[in-house]
Formats: C-alpha cells, sequence, structure tokens
C-alpha cells in the first residue's frame, strides 16, 4: 500500500520556462513581444534615419498652410486660400457621402437582382446572372473609367442646350438637366430662412434643414406611439383600429406646416454664361463613381441576398402557410427576419469594401480624402510620410466605425435568436 | 358489388383510354415559354422591358463591335478606313490597336525573344496547381507542385541556375535542423533556430555563394566568351545596316506606292461621279485599289517587323559591346582592385581613432586637424574605387559565368503578365503568412493574438491604394539608408502584406468550421500543438477554406489594376501609355473592351472553379 | 520563398544593394545602365511603341546622357513615374537623373533637395476652348468649367490666375492627358489647360484642330528641364554639360549628320573642337573621356534635330521653336562657353 505522495517540490529552474507548460506560453509571449519591439524600433529608427538624410523631419505644420488648390465638389465652403487641413476635411466630407450615397444604392440594387435572380421568369433571371457576372469579374476600377466614359461621350453638354433649336432638351417640365458635366436638380430654396448655425467655427449649418430633421423626427416618433397603441388595443381587443391616416397626418403635416414658414420652394437650373447655374449640381465625377461603386458592390449584394434566402428552409415557409399566413406576411414576418440574420453580416462588410473602393475616387478626379490629403496636398508640400500615415489613419477610423455598428447589430440579432 | 355499381351508373369505361398529349400550351416551346416567360402579367411585363432592354443593348453595341477597321496603322487611318467601308456616319471599333498591341497587353515589355518563359512559367504553375485544386492527379506531381514556388520566379526573371537551388537548400537546412536539433535541444530550441539559421542562410550566404560559382564558371569560359563577342560585334553592324538599308528601301516604295493608290482612289472617286454609264471601268480600278491595299498592308507588316529585328540585333551589338568593354578591361579592374585594396587597407590602419567611423568629410566636427581630414578624404576615395573596381569585375563574372537564364528586371514586366505575376506571387506568399496569423489569432497567448489581430484588422481596415501609396513613396523610408528595391518587388510586398490579411480571416473560418472533436482527438492522441496542426487540423481547415483562398486571389487579381495609379505598366497602366501614343491618341473604348473581357475571362473561369469546389465539399462533408 | 524572390530578382538584376554613396557616376558606370525617371506616357515627350521601345524629347535626353557616360544610347533602364512619385524616386535614389517634364521652381530646387540641370524646353500655361465658344481672352471665361491635370504646377497657377483677376470657375481635376483629352471633346469642359506645348500637342492630334483656338495669354512661367539629387555635384556637371552640349551643338552647326567628320580632325571653331575633344582635355575634367559630347550628340543629334523629330513642325505635334529657338534666333537657348 503506497501512499499518495506529493509530487517533488521542485524549486524554479530557468528550463522550466521552456519545457514547463505552466511557463512556455509567458516565454513565448515575452518572446513575440520583444521581437516585435525589436522589430517596430528597427523600422521607427531607420525611418528617422532616413528623413534626417533627406532633411525632412516630421512636421503636421503645413496643414495649417493655404492649400492654394480649388475644389468643385464640396459639402462646406472651400476656397483656394484656405488651409490643407480644411482641403482634407473637404475631401473627408465627399468620400462620406460618396459611401453613403453607395451603400444606399447598392442595397436597393443588390437586393432588387437578388429576389430577381430568383424569378421564376427566365429571361429576367439570366439577364440578372449576366450582370451579376460582368461586374463582379471585372475590376471594379475598370467600371469607375468606363462610367465615367459613358457619362462624357454619351451626354449632351451645355452648349447643346443652346440656341432656338437646340440638340439636347431638359427633362420633368425643363427642371432637371442631364449633361456630361454632371446632372443639374432643382435645390430646394427657403425665403423666409433662418440662417445658418456655425458649428465649432468650422463650417455651418442651416438651420432651416436642422429644423425640418427635428420636426420630421418629432412625427416618426409620433407615429410610433399610435402604432404602439393600435398594437396594444389589438391585443386588448383583438380588433385593430385603423391608424393609417392618422400616422401619416402626424409625419407629414407638421413637415409641411415648417415647409410653408420658411417658404419654401424649388430653385430650377437655367442654362446661363458657360454653364447651368441655379440648382443642385451634381458632378460627373460623383456620378460615375457613385454608379460604379454601387454596381459593383450591388452584384456581390445579389448573391448575399440570394444566398440569404435560399438557406432558409423550405420547411418555414410551409409551416408559415399552413398557419395561413398570406404570401406577402409569410415574407416580411416569417422568411426577412430570418434572412437578414444571415444577410447583414456580409452586408456591412461589402458597405466596408464600398466605402475603401470609394478611394480609387482619384481615378475620375473626384477630390475626396484620397484626391485632396492623399493627392495633391502630399504633391504640393512633399510630405509623404505624414499624409499617408494620416490617410490610414481616417480609413481605418472609418473602418472601425462601421465595425462597431457591424458587432453592435450581431449581438443585437443574437439575443433575438434564443 | 361492381355489378350494383354497373347499374346505378349510365355508363362505366372498361378500357383504358389512349394516352392524350397534353395541351399545347403546356409543352414544347409554348410550354415552355408560358411557364418561364409569360405566367402572369407581371411576369409577362417584365419579359417585355427585358427583351427591349437587350434589344436597346445590342443595337448599340453590335454595330460599332462588328463595323470595325483590324488593319490600320493609326487611329486616323481607322476612321477613314471605317468610313469607307461603311459610310461616314458608322461609327465603329478601331480593334487594330488590339491587333498591334496585344502583345504589349500581356507581356509588357518583357522582352519578345523571351515570351516563352512567362509562358512557360504559367503552365508549370498550372500544373502545379493541378493536383492541389483536383482530386484524381497522381501524387507524384505534389513534388512538382513544390518545387513551382521556385522554378516559376527563376523563369520569370532568369538568372543562374544556382539560385534557386541555394534557395531550396536554406529549406534543407532548416529542416535539418529541425530534424536533428530537436532530440539535443528540444522542439521550442530547435524551431527558432532553425528560422534563424535559415534567414542567415538566405540574406548572408546565397549570394556570395552564388557570386563565387559564378566567378568560377567566368574564369573558366571567360576567353571563349570574348572570343564569341568580338566576332558577335564584328558582325552585328553589317547585319544591321543591311537591315535598315532594307527597311529604307521598303519605305521609299510603301511611300510611291502610297502615292500612286492616291491617284488611282481619286480616279476612281471621279469615274464614280463623272461616268455611272460605265461602271465597268470603275469597278476594275476599284478592284486594284483594293489589291494595292493589301500588298501595302503586307509590305507595312514587313517593315514593321524589319524594325522590330534592327532593334532586337542592335540590342545585341550594345550588350556584346558593353560586356566585351568589361571583359577587357578586367586585368586593369583586378589591379585595381588590388591597388586600392591594399591602399585602403594602409589608410584605415593609419586613421585615427577620432574620425573612423565618419562616411564623409562633411560630417567631421569642428576642430578635427587637417591631416586626419585628408586622410579619411583618401581613404573615402579609396573605398569607392575598389567599390567601383569590384562591382566591374562582379558584374563580369556574373554576365560570363552564369549557367541559366537571362536576368530579365522585374521592370519590364509589364500587362496582364505583370497582374498575373503579383497575384500569384502574393498569393503564394501569403498563404504560410495568412495561416500563422490565424493560428496567432486563434491561440490563447494574449500578446500573440493582440498582435495578430492588430495586424490583421489594421490591413483589413485601410484601403490598398494607400498601401500601395506605402509601397511607391514610404517604403524605402522604412529599410535600411541605401536599400533599393524595384517598384514592383515593393509592390508584390505590399500586396502581399494586404493578401495575407485576408487570407488569415479565410483559414481562420476554415479553422472555426472544424467539429471541436478533431482538436480534442488530437489532443487525446497526446500530439503536441504543432504536430497536431500539421497532420489534423491544418489539412482540413485548408481543404474546407480552398474556394475562400480562390475567391481571396479573384480579388487580389483584380485588385492589382490599382498599380496603374502608382505609375506601373498593368493593363490600364499600359492602356494610358499606348493612348499617349500618336498614332493612337484618342482612343478609348476598344482597350478598355478588350482588358475587360481578359479580365472577365480569368475571373469568371477561377470563380465557376470555386463553385464547383463548394459544391463538391459540401457533398463530401455531408 | 518570399526570400527567394527578392534575393533571386536582386542579384539578377545586379541590383546589390550597396550604400548608394554621392558617386552616382560611379554607381552608373558599374552597373553598365543609367536609371531615367521618364513620364508615364506623355505624347512627344515620352511614350512607348508596340516593340516597347522608349522615345520622345525627354526620352532623347536619357539617351544622350547614356551615350556621354557609357557609351551606348540603349543602355538605359527607363523608369516610368507619375507626377507623385517622380520626386520620391529621385530622392530615394531609385534613378538617377529625372527627365520628366519637371517644372523648375524653387521649392523643389530648395526644399525637396533638387538641383536643376537646366532647362530644355521654355514652357508655359497656357488654355485651349473651342472656337465655337467665341472667347478671345482668358479673362472672358467667367463660370466656365476648367479641366487640369492634377499633381502639378498647374491646379496651383489656375486658381492664383482666376482669383487675381476675380473671376469665378468650376475645376475638373484629372489624372492623365488622354482624359482630359477625352472630356475637352465631348464637351464635358470649355476650358482645357495645362503647358502649352501639351496644348498643341494634344490639339494635333483632335480629328479637326482647327476647330479649337489656344488663348493668347500664357499664365506662367514653366522652364522644364532634366534634375538630379542634390549632393552630387560631379554627377549634375556631367548631366547639365551634356545638355548644354546638345543646345551648343545646334548653335554651331554640329548635327548628327557631320560630328564624325568634325569630330575626326580640329574644325576652324575652337569652340566645337574643344567640346568635341579634338582640343584641351574638357572631358576629362567631367571625368569622362574626350569622345563624351560625339556620343551624346550621335545618340539622336542636337538641340534642334531632337525638337524637330519628337516635338517640332514637322511631327503631328507641331510646336514652333518660338521661346526655344536659339538665343542667335531670338530664343532663349543658351548655353555656356565651352572653354
Amino acid at each position: 500500500m503506497t501512499a499518495l505522495t506529493d509530487p517533488p517540490k521542485e524549486s524554479f529552474r530557468l528550463s522550466m520556462l521552456i519545457y514547463d507548460t505552466r511557463y512556455r506560453s509567458l516565454t513565448i509571449q515575452v518572446v513575440a513581444l520583444f521581437v516585435f519591439m525589436l522589430m517596430a524600433a528597427w523600422l521607427i529608427n531607420n525611418t528617422a534615419q532616413n528623413l534626417a538624410e533627406l532633411g525632412k523631419p516630421i512636421d503636421f505644420g503645413f496643414f495649417t498652410e493655404p492649400a492654394g488648390y480649388d475644389i468643385n465638389q464640396r459639402l462646406i465652403d472651400y476656397d483656394n486660400q484656405d488651409s490643407h487641413l480644411r482641403a482634407s476635411f473637404v475631401g473627408l466630407l465627399n468620400t462620406l457621402l460618396v459611401a453613403f450615397l453607395g451603400c444606399l444604392l447598392a442595397t436597393i440594387v443588390g437586393v432588387l437582382v437578388g429576389v430577381l435572380r430568383l424569378s421564376k421568369n427566365w429571361l429576367v433571371a439570366r439577364i440578372m446572372t449576366v450582370y451579376v457576372e460582368m461586374f463582379r469579374n471585372v475590376p471594379v476600377l475598370l467600371w469607375i473609367v468606363f462610367f465615367m466614359a459613358i457619362l462624357i461621350e454619351n451626354l449632351p453638354s451645355p452648349s447643346d442646350y443652346r440656341g432656338d433649336n437646340p440638340d439636347a432638351s431638359m427633362y420633368l417640365w425643363d427642371s432637371v438637366a442631364l449633361t456630361n458635366r454632371g446632372f443639374y436638380i432643382p435645390e430646394p430654396l427657403f425665403s423666409r430662412s433662418l440662417g445658418d448655425l456655425p458649428v465649432f467655427g468650422a463650417f455651418n449649418i442651416s438651420i432651416d434643414l436642422l429644423a425640418l430633421v427635428a420636426v420630421l423626427a418629432a412625427g416618426i416618433w409620433g407615429a410610433g406611439r399610435i402604432k404602439h397603441r393600435a398594437d396594444r388595443i389589438q391585443e386588448e381587443t383583438g380588433e385593430r383600429p385603423t391608424t393609417w391616416y392618422q400616422s401619416l397626418a402626424v409625419v407629414v403635416l407638421p413637415v409641411a406646416a415648417v415647409l410653408v414658414f420658411l417658404g419654401f420652394h424649388l430653385g430650377y437650373p437655367a442654362l446661363k454664361g458657360f454653364n447651368f447655374q441655379g440648382g443642385v449640381h451634381m458632378r460627373n465625377s460623383l456620378i460615375a463613381l457613385w454608379l460604379a461603386l454601387s454596381f459593383y458592390t450591388a452584384a456581390f449584394i445579389a448573391e448575399i441576398v440570394r444566398a440569404g434566402i435560399l438557406a432558409i428552409s423550405k420547411g418555414q415557409t410551409e409551416a408559415a402557410s399552413a398557419l395561413g399566413l398570406r404570401s406577402n406576411r409569410i415574407m416580411s414576418l416569417v422568411i426577412l427576419p430570418q434572412a437578414l440574420r444571415v444577410i447583414i453580416p456580409p452586408l456591412i462588410s461589402q458597405y466596408l469594401n464600398l466605402t475603401k473602393n470609394s478611394s480609387l475616387a482619384i481615378a475620375v478626379g473626384y477630390m475626396d480624402i484620397t484626391g485632396t490629403l492623399g493627392g495633391i496636398t502630399m504633391n504640393q508640400t512633399g510630405r509623404e510620410l505624414e499624409c499617408v500615415l494620416l490617410l490610414m489613419l481616417v480609413y481605418l477610423t472609418i473602418s472601425l466605425c462601421i465595425s462597431l455598428v457591424m458587432n453592435w447589430y450581431n449581438t443585437r440579432v443574437k439575443l433575438v435568436e434564443r | 358489388m361492381s355489378g350494383t355499381h354497373a347499374h346505378s351508373v349510365a355508363y362505366v369505361r372498361d378500357t383504358m383510354v389512349d394516352e392524350q398529349t397534353p395541351p399545347v400550351t403546356s409543352f414544347g416551346i409554348i410550354g415552355w415559354l408560358r411557364e418561364n416567360l409569360f405566367a402572369g402579367w407581371l411576369n409577362s411585363i417584365l419579359t417585355f422591358l427585358a427583351l427591349a432592354f437587350i434589344y436597346m443593348v445590342l443595337s448599340a453595341i453590335l454595330p460599332w463591335l462588328f463595323q470595325s477597321s483590324w488593319t490600320a496603322q493609326s487611329l486616323d487611318e481607322c476612321r477613314q478606313q471605317i468610313d469607307a467601308a461603311f459610310g461616314a456616319s458608322a461609327d465603329g471599333a478601331c480593334w487594330a490597336v488590339i491587333r498591334e498591341r496585344y502583345l504589349q497587353l500581356i507581356f509588357g515589355f518583357y522582352p519578345a525573344e523571351l515570351y516563352w518563359r512567362p509562358i512557360l512559367a504559367f503552365v508549370v504553375a498550372m500544373v502545379a496547381l493541378a493536383p492541389i485544386m483536383f482530386t484524381g492527379f497522381p501524387r507524384k506531381m505534389l513534388w512538382l507542385s513544390a518545387a513551382a514556388p521556385f522554378l516559376v520566379p527563376w523563369l520569370l526573371w532568369g538568372g543562374s541556375v544556382w539560385m534557386p537551388l541555394l534557395v531550396i537548400a536554406g529549406f534543407v537546412l532548416a529542416f535539418a535542423v529541425l530534424r536533428f536539433g530537436t532530440p539535443v535541444i528540444g522542439e521550442l530550441g530547435a524551431a527558432p533556430l532553425a528560422l534563424l539559421l535559415a534567414a542567415l542562410w538566405w540574406l548572408y550566404a546565397v549570394a556570395p555563394i552564388n557570386g563565387a560559382i559564378g566567378s568560377m564558371i567566368a574564369n573558366i569560359r571567360m576567353p571563349a566568351v570574348a572570343e564569341a563577342l568580338s566576332a558577335d560585334a564584328d558582325r552585328l553592324p553589317g547585319e544591321i545596316a543591311e537591315l535598315e538599308a532594307r527597311a529604307e528601301a521598303l519605305q521609299r516604295e510603301l511611300a510611291e506606292a502610297d502615292a500612286a493608290k492616291e491617284e488611282k482612289v481619286e480616279a476612281y472617286e471621279a469615274a464614280i461621279e463623272g461616268e455611272a454609264d460605265a461602271p465597268e471601268g470603275a469597278a476594275a480600278l476599284g478592284a486594284e485599289i483594293d489589291r494595292d491595299i493589301v500588298t501595302m498592308r503586307a509590305a507595312r507588316d514587313e517593315l514593321a517587323y524589319l524594325r522590330k529585328i534592327i532593334g532586337q540585333k542592335s540590342e545585341r551589338l550594345s550588350e556584346a559591346r558593353t560586356l566585351l568593354n568589361g571583359i577587357e578591361a578586367m586585368p586593369e579592374n583586378r589591379a585595381r582592385r588590388q591597388e586600392f585594396g591594399a591602399e585602403v587597407e594602409r589608410l584605415s590602419d593609419a586613421l585615427p581613432a577620432s574620425v573612423s567611423g565618419y562616411d564623409s568629410v562633411q560630417a567631421l566636427p569642428g576642430g578635427t586637424p587637417e591631416d586626419d581630414r585628408a586622410t579619411l578624404e583618401a581613404l573615402l576615395e579609396a573605398e569607392t574605387n575598389l567599390r567601383t573596381a569590384e562591382n566591374a569585375i562582379a558584374l563580369v563574372h556574373q554576365e560570363v559565368g552564369r549557367i541559366g537564364l537571362e536576368p530579365v528586371e522585374s521592370r519590364r514586366f509589364g500587362g496582364f503578365m505583370l497582374s498575373i505575376t503579383i497575384g500569384l506571387v502574393a498569393i503564394t506568399l501569403s498563404l504560410p503568412i495568412g495561416v500563422m496569423l490565424a493560428l496567432g489569432r486563434q491561440s490563447g497567448l494574449f500578446i500573440v493574438r493582440t498582435i495578430c489581430v492588430g495586424f490583421i484588422e489594421f490591413i483589413r481596415g485601410v484601403p490598398l491604394i494607400t498601401l500601395l501609396f506605402v509601397a511607391s513613396v514610404l517604403l524605402n523610408y522604412f529599410l535600411p539608408p541605401g536599400t533599393d528595391f524595384d517598384i514592383i518587388l515593393r509592390v508584390i510586398i505590399m500586396v502581399t502584406l494586404f493578401a495575407s490579411a485576408y487570407m488569415a480571416e479565410v483559414v481562420r473560418g476554415g479553422l472555426a468550421a472544424l467539429p471541436t472533436g478533431q482538436y480534442e482527438a488530437a489532443d487525446a492522441l497526446g500530439l503536441d500543438y504543432w504536430k497536431a496542426q500539421r497532420l489534423i487540423i491544418m489539412p482540413q481547415a485548408l481543404k474546407i477554406s480552398i474556394p475562400g483562398i480562390v475567391s481571396t486571389f479573384i480579388g487580389v487579381f483584380k485588385d492589382t489594376t490599382l498599380v496603374s495609379i502608382i505609375g506601373l505598366f498593368d493593363p490600364i497602366g499600359l492602356s494610358n501609355a499606348i493612348r499617349a501614343d500618336t498614332d493612337w491618341n484618342g482612343i478609348v473604348w476598344e482597350l478598355y473592351g478588350f482588358i475587360a473581357l481578359m479580365f472577365f475571362i480569368f475571373c469568371f473561369s477561377m470563380s465557376r472553379y470555386s463553385m464547383f469546389l463548394e459544391q463538391k465539399l459540401q457533398t463530401e462533408n455531408r | 520563398m518570399k526570400n527567394s524572390v527578392i534575393l533571386g530578382a536582386l542579384t539578377a538584376a545586379g541590383l546589390i544593394a550597396g550604400a548608394a554613396g554621392a558617386a552616382t557616376l560611379d554607381d552608373v558606370k558599374a552597373r553598365g545602365k543609367l536609371n531615367c525617371g521618364i513620364n508615364t506616357g506623355l505624347v512627344g515627350f515620352a511614350a512607348p511603341d508596340a516593340n516597347g521601345e522608349w522615345s520622345g524629347f525627354d526620352v532623347a535626353y536619357c539617351r544622350a546622357l547614356a551615350a556621354a557616360v557609357l557609351g551606348d544610347p540603349s543602355a538605359i533602364e527607363f523608369v516610368s513615374l507619375t507626377g507623385k512619385t517622380r520626386f520620391t524616386a529621385l530622392a530615394s535614389g531609385e534613378i538617377d537623373v529625372l527627365s520628366r517634364n519637371t517644372t523648375w521652381t524653387l521649392t523643389r530646387d530648395v526644399d525637396l533637395k533638387f538641383t536643376f540641370l537646366g532647362v530644355n524646353y521654355y514652357d508655359g500655361q497656357g488654355f485651349m476652348i473651342p472656337k465655337g465658344l467665341g472667347v478671345g481672352s482668358a479673362k472672358e471665361l467667367d463660370g466656365a468649367t476648367v479641366c487640369i491635370q492634377t499633381g502639378t504646377t498647374t491646379e496651383l497657377n489656375l486658381a492664383d490666375f482666376f482669383r487675381v483677376n476675380n473671376i469665378s470657375y468650376e475645376p475638373v481635376p484629372i489624372e492623365t492627358n488622354a482624359e482630359a483629352q477625352q472630356q475637352f471633346l465631348a464637351g464635358a469642359c470649355d476650358v482645357y489647360t495645362t503647358d502649352a506645348s501639351g496644348l498643341a500637342a494634344t490639339r494635333a492630334t483632335f480629328e479637326n484642330p482647327a476647330d479649337y483656338v489656344i488663348l493668347p495669354e500664357i499664365i506662367s512661367k514653366e522652364p522644364l528641364g532634366p534634375l538630379v539629387r542634390h549632393g552630387d555635384d560631379e554627377w549634375a556637371d556631367i548631366g547639365r554639360w551634356t545638355l548644354n552640349t546638345l543646345i551648343a551643338a545646334e548653335e554651331y552647326g554640329v548635327t548628327s549628320a557631320n560630328v564624325d567628320e568634325m569630330a575626326a580632325k580640329p574644325t576652324s571653331n575652337p569652340e566645337v573642337n574643344r567640346m568635341l575633344g579634338t582640343e584641351g582635355n574638357l572631358g576629362e575634367m567631367l571625368g569622362l573621356d574626350g569622345q563624351w559630347a560625339l556620343r551624346a550628340l550621335k545618340a539622336g543629334g542636337n538641340y534642334g534635330e531632337i525638337f524637330e523629330k519628337h516635338i517640332g513642325e514637322n511631327t503631328p505635334i507641331g510646336l514652333a521653336r518660338g521661346l526655344n529657338a536659339q538665343w542667335t534666333e531670338g530664343g532663349l537657348m543658351y548655353a555656356p562657353p565651352f572653354r
């Protein structure tokens, strides 16, 4: 009968760092950290040495100097005497603008194509397949250049609108002009405007716009309350009161009132001098980039949507119809909520791709952040290191924000899953 | 029972009715149409809309595609030819630019006589991929797959045959250390040692050994080579002059023929306008003009060919002369090497400790004595001279002593070859890096995981174009002063980093898809981490991730077009360069169309393959 | 594997990374090739033909320099660079000389630390418009849409011009000349502005050049020339005097056709004799041999010949000499004496 003996009490030996699994992972990590720091130090040291040799120490002072160049597409005031920093900011806003518009259109087109690919109509399904394969298998840069060339070559130039018997005419009762310089659409104007609200002294936000957004938000919130009430009544009595006109009124009437109060009217573009004046001018670089990015990404989104819908087993549809649901209710109550859980994560990573691909704006001269900070500013100041690092930082921040949204959504959907 | 039934019913069929054909609307073409195109009014509307769309697209594109010119020498000529053939209002494609430049669009500036090498490299890569991508190939072909990563770069970039062998030797060395070192110092000691030794071997041993072998062979071969070269140098100028004379004569003939043709064309036009009643004469004249055009086209092609040959010969001549000069200067350079070597030695001994370590006189501190300054200056100059002599000798040795392929600088890569090279190399290199990153991201070691996650998220968070900016303007800053990779290697490095982050995510997906049982089974067998990874986890995880790897490759391949933005000649960059040629200035759609078509063919076939694989894997896993 | 590619290509290219010391000439000689930075494609100035051979006005200078230094006008590696990458490539030592229609400015000289070797083309920024626009002066362009090539000094000049004249415009930034041309022809912009040489070159390739006019205003001075890094004066001297040789040779009537004859025995012009090495030892002073100028001239002829061949009036580009005529003919081309 042997008594259990404690394992021999060993004192710590150096070799345990390697052979003892308790310490081994620590050793590996320390070594990894050491190697990593060594490499970082090596890179930084090289850079410092090289920069010293060139006489170009890292210096962000150039940001406050006047940029000296003009930007045609801008969301905030800017002229060529403003600083490089402001020029970069204009570029950043442009990036966000095209990314936002692109995500919107890509989603619409992508969902439409994805659903149509599953259509029973043979011809339509084939056309959609051709569309998807065509866009997925040709580089997006080529598509951007293509769209730009199509806009430039096929649309009339403003001069074609001139004269007594012009070659081209405006659309929609002379309110929209499609030219190869871009699209001119009516702009909203307010004759009793409330003025602008300066933000940090850097740029102005129209108070009219803020008021409209606030009223609209309040209206939507009100509609939500009405719906909530209707739900409650339905649960209590089994009868759902008709509320659509109430919701509509709550949303529309206040907005209409504000519009009337502000003296809303449309400013139409008109040919004056070399160009159309008035109205909102969407430049063709923006449109080409927007369409190309949207259609390219939409091809991927279509595949995601199709896969998402196909992933829901047929039993779900059958069970839903066994419950007596109508087909559109099956779609909105059974299929879509489940499909969305499959669709949304890859969809958001497509949004991420679209945002990153918007950096190709440089190919058509759309002044996004790559075109301003990573383009003309870098060129004129010769500060490559500062500009490229900052450019990466900006994109990284945008990407991380989108990733955060994605993670937030994922956790939310997971909770619903139970 | 049946009897009562028979009486209560007026009529009962007692024979089977012959099989009826289904209604005409539910089978055959009409049935198919009804079911697939006109089921319900919404579907019918969609069908008509789709048909209208197809008609619109085709009616815009088809005439342009086919009312085209294939033979012109410039855009102007194209327009003339199209106007002449299809009427003045016709708007046709000028495919002549593709005919003239397709080789350039595919191979870039790669020397024409060496086109076989990229083609062979491509074939080797495909054959090497076959046993990995498809089952049913003999296992022995995997040896070729293992050799391909060394064979393909050697074929593309050229160089001595020792080079890939020496590089392979590094792997052998690492393997040997791992194999025989493990029992002695344990795995954790042997693995880093193997890595370190291999790295040292590649960085410090391969180039000198390669040089030494080259010098050895060069010294043996030198006289024979010199003789052959001088023969070449004597012979080639005559040949070039002869060819040039022929080219000039041809040019003159062409000009004359052109003038004659123009006259005939005028006569023809006059005949057509003036005498509608004498069509035979005009027709004969027209036929004659057509014949002239054909002969002239042949002459032009011959002229272009002559020019090309002349270019090649001149290049060979200039190479021969340079090398010959080098060989002739050999004794002199050797003497200089000896002389300056001795001087450097002498001066560095004489150099006082206070000034040693400075690499320029200007950098010396203020109070340095004049003598020391002079010594340093002399030393620096002697060192420069020594280096020059050594370089000159090394260059000649390299040229003369090379057993292998003529080296081609990566600068000459272009067109689709550049895209494929960047794509293939980046994907191949990113695979091992991606696997390591994925393992790091999955591991329980906090610091390792953090570093891996940080790297992956950083690379995935920035657009490729910014990484290419790094390659084009910053990478040289990050490396030790004086290091200079050429731009294509820098781009390959950055694209590899880019691809490995995506690869890591693909592999991580594969790892995540493995059932935990596999890990536990490996543990139960008593395998350690690396053995478990190598024998159990990775083979399965990688197999699952192949479709993902293929789509990553498609993505990277498409993204290589971005290098045109930093001035490299990928197909899009080349199309810009071609448009800068005065002959083709103003051409757009033809080039873009051709490039898009080529990309489509590549990417579409790969994505089809990936889908096939996915289906196969699905059934296998079930 | 990673290393194999890099190392393989390194040795293959003979690109043994030694410290790029001060002596560019030695490096070039040891390498046996001149690394010359050029445009990625600009009509008349640099463009590859179907065989991948580069030619053009800027390329010709590189060839002359390679001939002078290495004795072979084809011993060149052409490195095509964009407006963005050109200065980094030169600063990092990737190229030995940059000959890519680059404007000589103070910041580039001083802040970016380059040495300009002289001027091989006097240019200025101009405007091109369709005739139908009915505009006679750039000052009437208020509200016009202007196509500009980015990454150059042109956009700064343009902004200055419109600001000073207090008129507005709508800039359309464009990466390459080819795209600018496409937009301009389609009417997507009213005006195209770039260097006057570029305008003429572009106009020449239009289907109907007569429908377009170049406005009389030249709003900037754009002296274009080759440049090298700061800090190697010997190399800069060689580059500078190669350029001067080409210019002076035209002045003295030395052409590619008669240069052999003139170099065979001393001529009546001592300056030519010194240049071609039949008198004195100017070549040795530069660290070359006596035949350097002869080789440079044989590569593509003198300045006038190069001009006529690539961008002159008999080419599709059809530029007149203008400011770029010899000083004896009212131009600005003036080579210092060979003495």
